[in-house]
């Protein structure tokens, strides 16, 4: 079976302007690649081909990419799931491309780092081994902490796209509700009053492409939702 | 670039509450609308200004116009800072729409208050 694939190729170096490149790959009958194996094997061919990769079992987020429109991890994504025809690989959409699958994500980085992702606590007299939680209280964290960060919701939502440099994203704020509910954390109100403004978070207009991508199976719309709530409580 | 001044300071949670609040006015109108279209059998001039007689449907209909007013004037701010990177084109644009829905509201007080 030949496998049709087309991949975005960009070398600031030595192109003038991206363009896609086609390759075919022979593949055995009966078996289903992941994208990530594919983008490989096309790599043996042609060394120049760029593109980011570690764990490759959808677990530390490197090789976020556009696969025939849609954002995902080519590591978990099987060639099966992309249907017949060709395979289309672009970079992830709406950040600079540092050369052909790798893109930059400083502006990604930039909105988590906004958010102080990390427990803060102004308890005069810390507990003297760790913060306790409840069953309860920990349970809240489901379906926040899990995120990864490979940039595949914020890089598929055009708010992000058009103000990368003011709105948070959907990631960023998936991690910012993760600690605004987390009741080890004492900073509540200094974080929304960091979130308070008509762009952090009021960009977004729940269009859900951050659910449709995930591929931790994450809601960061819901998350959203629940920050506009807190802000809307103590607004009025 | 978007700033902060450019767009005047504008409060995230209150153009949130102003464009819901507004969207749950003009979509009642839009129901009125719709219910009496579809249950008048023969839309003549006398029905029309019946319609718009009353001191509540003028009221309602001016606050329609008045929400449509505020709906555009913070949702198209949205869109134009999206769309529009230009500070003196969006500046231009956003000067053009609010004038257009100011100019409707003007001209809907005069048309109700006539009838």
């Amino acid at each position: 079976m030949k496998l049709d694939v087309s991949i975005y190729r960009y070398n600031p170096e030595v192109d003038d302007a991206p363009h896609m490149q086609d390759y075919q790959l022979e593949v055995e009958d009966g078996v289903d690649l992941m994208v990530l194996d594919v983008l490989l094997k096309l790599k043996e061919q042609d060394p120049t081909l760029s593109l980011r990769r570690s764990c490759r079992e959808g677990v530390c987020g490197s090789d976020g990419v556009n696969m025939n429109g849609k954002n995902g991890l080519a590591c978990i994504t099987p060639v099966s799931a992309l249907g017949k025809g060709k395979i289309v690989v672009r970079p992830l959409p709406g950040l600079p491309v540092v050369r052909d699958l790798v893109v930059d994500m400083t502006q990604f980085y930039t909105q988590y780092e906004k958010v102080k992702p990390f427990l803060i606590n102004d308890a005069r007299q810390p507990p003297a081994r760790e913060h306790l939680q409840s069953p309860e209280e920990r349970a809240k964290l489901d379906g926040l902490y899990e995120c990864i960060l490979c940039a595949c919701c914020s890089s598929s939502c055009p708010s992000f796209w058009w103000n990368p440099d003011k709105f948070i994203g959907p990631a960023g704020l998936l991690h910012a509700y993760r600690f605004l509910i987390d009741s080890r954390d004492t900073a509540t109100e200094e974080r929304l009053n960091d979130l308070d403004d008509a762009f952090s978070v009021f960009r977004c207009h729940s269009i859900m492409n951050c659910v449709s991508v995930c591929p931790k199976g994450l809601n960061p719309t819901k998350a959203i939702g629940q920050i506009k709530s807190m802000l809307l409580q103590r607004a009025v | 670039m978007v700033t902060n001044q450019a767009s005047v300071k504008r409060n995230g949670v209150q153009d949130y509450v102003s464009l819901r609040t507004t969207a749950v006015i003009i979509l009642a109108f839009t129901i009125l609308m719709t219910w009496f279209f579809i249950t008048t059998d023969n839309i003549t001039f006398t029905e029309w200004q019946g319609l718009f007689s009353g001191l509540a449907m003028k009221v309602f209909t001016l606050a329609t116009l008045i929400s449509i007013m505020i709906h555009v004037r913070i949702g198209l701010w949205q869109v134009l800072t999206d769309y529009i990177k230009s500070v003196k084109v969006r500046g231009l644009l956003q000067w053009i729409l609010n004038l257009i829905a100011f100019a409707y509201v003007l001209v809907g007080l005069f048309v109700l208050w006539g009838v």
